[in-house]
């Protein structure tokens, strides 16, 4: 079992995770995920590794809620236990030094970016972080992300932080300014579509990492494949890093919504009553504390 | 030939070779056809008396010679005509580990029962059945026949996989008195055992039982490691000290025929289709968590013709699947596939397009159709069997919201591609000496289907136990040589 060690909301249903897993911790390398089941009867969901520290082996995983599994993690506190994590999977992201690298993230695609635009700055580029959210209050990692680039470009939906507008405003007015050699879009599928379309007249290197459906993340199934330059690629093993440019998004997105009706019955059902689950993990020594159900946060958690 | 000669058997030979073979209990097709129940019943003591005593103790069993693992057969089927059970099953786990497994999967028909001699005149002993009876005996009773362990050796041995070919390996060298662990990707034990062949072919109290029993005998595991990830073998032979490893990641990686509508929705690879099912548990969602495409009322196809595409098929059928078409592109003789279980589909109501090889999976969203193409037997090719040559002009469209492609798998390159100095072969698969599985890096070994390509259950047990029996050799010698060296094809670093 690994235990969570430390959790922090970071925004409304986004939560930081701390967690001790100290293989993991040692061989992580920034682009890495891990695939996360919670408890006995629970699925398999893949997760990136935001952070991680070889001599403490921690990991950390920032979780937003949107389907039943990632609303019971955002339930969970220091002290309890995820029955299996496992990782580090895919390849880590090919850091270089490129010279002028973007690094953009939407939403809770930032914290995916995070130590790959951590891991850039290190290596001599300068790195401008472009970072979007729908609104203010959905913003995170703000800090962190200043700390580790050059320069940080806040773009939000409504205008109510930052400037009013979406990520790639803010990547045109830059390619403008200057010459980019790297750019690396992680969020929504729309916007990582519209970072490559940006790009791509330029020719300029960009990357996307894939967040398609996935069940055990080793390559043994396929579920996640993804095609790109009109061939099939497994996302877990082959990405989830790719060409952006070589993507088709399309059919990412129709792959996405494969299991949607299934996933919103599952949902419902948790949001109705989460006790069956917390007494599954409960029973099996996961839960060191009391819990209730939450019915404020339960409220709010709408597909 | 008039005398007893066996003192736990008053017939005489003539008298063995009257008996007819005692058939398999089964559940019946209507019933099982929509649950996961186990379809064979297995035998009560009565039943595996009447069976046992027709084995006719040859001085020398032909039946031994057929078995990849070498089971003493004679000497089981006389210990249950003694009633020693228990004794039976240890004397078993000395050759093989998971004989409640083996007597439910192996293809008996071409291994032990095919060199049974009484099968030249009549239906060979039911040696699976037997094996699977003493093993079930031991499971209802909670007694165990567990062999011997020799003394402690204090040398450690690291097994990647907890498939077949790992876990035979693990349970011979504890018995030899080595310390064992085996490193497993998933979060359960078992690798096909568990996620691959279905509940009503092994229910998975009996694959939990065997790994108990391997857990007893003193075998650690653990889960949730990816090795090439995780760990790597360098970390394994370094840091964390162990003396041998034996390499059985298994040819999980799934394969696909590079035709139009493959990424459609709805169509899945029988390795995730059956993950999502046995491991995942996805049939009983939402009370699981996992979701699979829902079965009911649908038209579901299954590409191929092997044990892999009639489990996905047999186990749509049971997820509630108004028609399920198994589309096979050679002719009834050719299919891999076991004939009990072919036979068991049939019964079921799994329909068989014989000579029929999909073009394209048609639709929008999600899959509607698929493409497909009859087939004509031709010339043989390399593997002896004919060729399959479409028939022009054939083509035609066969209903399907489900498609599941089951037409092999290939290796998993990970351990490969992080391993600096092991050999592979241009199709990534673990070059090893055939007679003592090493490979290029002194220490490691390898076996099972990522050295053979897939194979059965049983071949890989095989595998584990030669493994083990080297891996002994040379933890006890320490002498490691090659001949001839073999040749490096590749050696990427991560």
């Amino acid at each position: 079992m690994f235990p969570i060690v430390a959790a922090q909301e970071l925004a409304k249903d986004i939560k930081r995770l701390t967690l001790f897993a100290p293989r993991i911790a040692r061989r992580h390398q920034p682009g890495q995920f891990v695939i996360v089941r919670v408890h006995e009867h629970g699925e398999r969901i893949p997760l990136t590794i935001a952070d991680s520290d070889r001599e403490s082996g921690h990991i950390t995983i920032i979780v937003q809620t949107a389907g039943k599994t990632t609303a019971l993690l955002n339930m969970l506190e220091p002290g309890d236990c995820l029955l299996d994590v496992v990782g580090p999977l895919g390849k880590p992201s090919e850091i270089e030094r490129y010279g002028n690298a973007v690094v953009i993230g939407g939403g809770v695609g930032t914290a995916i970016a995070y130590p790959t635009a951590r891991a850039l700055h290190a290596a001599d580029n300068h790195v401008t972080a472009i970072v979007g959210a729908r609104t203010r209050d959905l913003l995170i990692l703000e800090s962190e992300m200043r700390a580790a680039t050059d320069e940080l470009l806040v773009m939000t939906d409504d205008g109510s932080y930052g400037e009013k507008g979406f990520v790639t405003d803010a990547l045109r007015r830059l390619m403008a300014e200057r010459r980019l050699d790297y750019v690396l879009a992680i969020g929504p599928v729309p916007m990582m579509k519209a970072v490559a379309e940006v790009t791509r007249p330029q020719a300029i290197h960009t990357f996307v990492s894939l967040n398609a459906i996935m069940v055990d993340g080793t390559g043994m199934c396929g579920g996640c494949r993804v095609s790109v330059n009109e061939g099939s690629q497994f996302a877990c093993v082959d990405g989830p890093e790719f060409d952006a440019h070589r993507v088709d998004f399309d059919v990412l997105s129709r792959r996405n919504r494969q299991y949607r009706s299934l996933e919103a019955e599952s949902m419902a059902a948790f949001h109705a009553d989460p006790t069956p689950d917390l007494e599954l993990m409960r029973a099996a020594g996961q839960l060191t504390r009391e819990i209730g159900p939450h019915p404020a946060r339960m409220r709010s958690v709408a597909r | 030939m008039n005398k007893p000669v066996n003192p736990n058997n008053p017939l005489t030979l003539k008298e063995r070779m009257q008996l007819d073979r005692q058939p398999m209990p089964e559940c019946p097709a209507a019933e099982r056809a929509h649950s996961f129940t186990e379809v064979n019943q297995g035998y009560d003591p009565q039943l595996a008396n009447c069976e046992a005593m027709r084995c006719l103790s040859c001085a020398k069993p032909t039946c031994v010679v057929g078995c990849p693992v070498g089971v003493k057969v004679k000497d089981f089927i006389d210990l249950i005509l003694a009633g020693d059970y228990l004794g039976a099953a240890a004397k078993i786990r000395e050759d093989n580990v998971l004989p409640a497994i083996t007597g439910r999967v192996c293809p008996q028909e071409d291994q032990c029962e095919g060199g049974c001699v009484v099968g030249r005149k009549k239906e060979s002993i039911g040696i699976g059945n037997l094996e699977r009876f003493v093993a079930d005996y031991e499971q209802r009773t909670g007694a165990v026949g567990l062999p011997e362990r020799a003394p402690r050796t204090g040398k450690r041995v690291a097994i990647i996989g907890s498939g077949p070919a790992g876990l035979s390996c693990a349970g011979d060298l504890v018995q030899r008195g080595h310390e064992v662990r085996v490193f497993e990707a998933l979060h359960e034990l078992g690798g096909v055992l568990a996620y691959g062949i279905p509940e009503f072919r092994l229910p998975r109290a009996v694959l939990h039982q065997e790994l108990r029993n391997l857990e007893a005998m003193g075998v650690e595991f653990e889960t949730n490691v990816v090795v090439g990830r995780t760990v790597t073998i360098d970390d394994l032979l370094g840091n964390e000290g162990y003396h041998a490893i034996f390499v059985a990641t298994g040819a999980g990686l799934p394969q696909f025929m590079k035709i139009p509508g493959e990424d459609l929705n709805g169509v899945y690879s029988a390795n995730e289709f059956l993950t999502r099912v046995n491991l995942m548990r996805a049939y009983r969602h939402p009370d699981y968590d996992q979701p699979v495409y829902d079965c009911r009322d649908q038209e579901v196809a299954v590409v191929g013709g092997g044990n892999t595409a009639l489990d996905a098929a047999r186990t749509a059928l049971r997820m509630g699947a108004r028609t399920v078409n198994l589309i096979y592109r050679r002719s009834a003789a050719e299919m891999p596939a076991r004939k009990e279980e072919v036979r068991h589909a049939v019964d079921e109501g799994i329909h068989i397009m014989h000579l029929t090889n999909p073009v394209a999976y048609l639709g929008d969203e999600r899959v509607r159709s698929v493409r497909a193409v009859k087939m004509a037997l031709g010339e043989p090719d390399e593997s002896g069997r004919r060729r399959p040559m479409p028939v022009e002009g054939s083509e035609f469209e066969v209903p399907a919201s489900i498609v599941i492609v089951a037409v092999g798998t290939t290796a998993n390159p990970l351990v490969q591609a992080t391993t600096p100095g092991l050999a592979t072969t241009k199709r990534n698969y673990i070059v090893a000496d055939p007679k003592t599985l090493r490979t290029s890096r002194e220490g490691v070994f390898a076996g099972g289907d990522i050295v053979t390509g897939g194979a059965t259950v049983i071949l890989a047990m095989g595998a584990g136990r030669k493994a083990a029996q080297s891996v002994h050799e040379w933890l006890t010698t320490g002498v490691w040589q090659m001949d001839p060296p073999a040749q490096i094809t590749s050696t990427p670093a991560v």
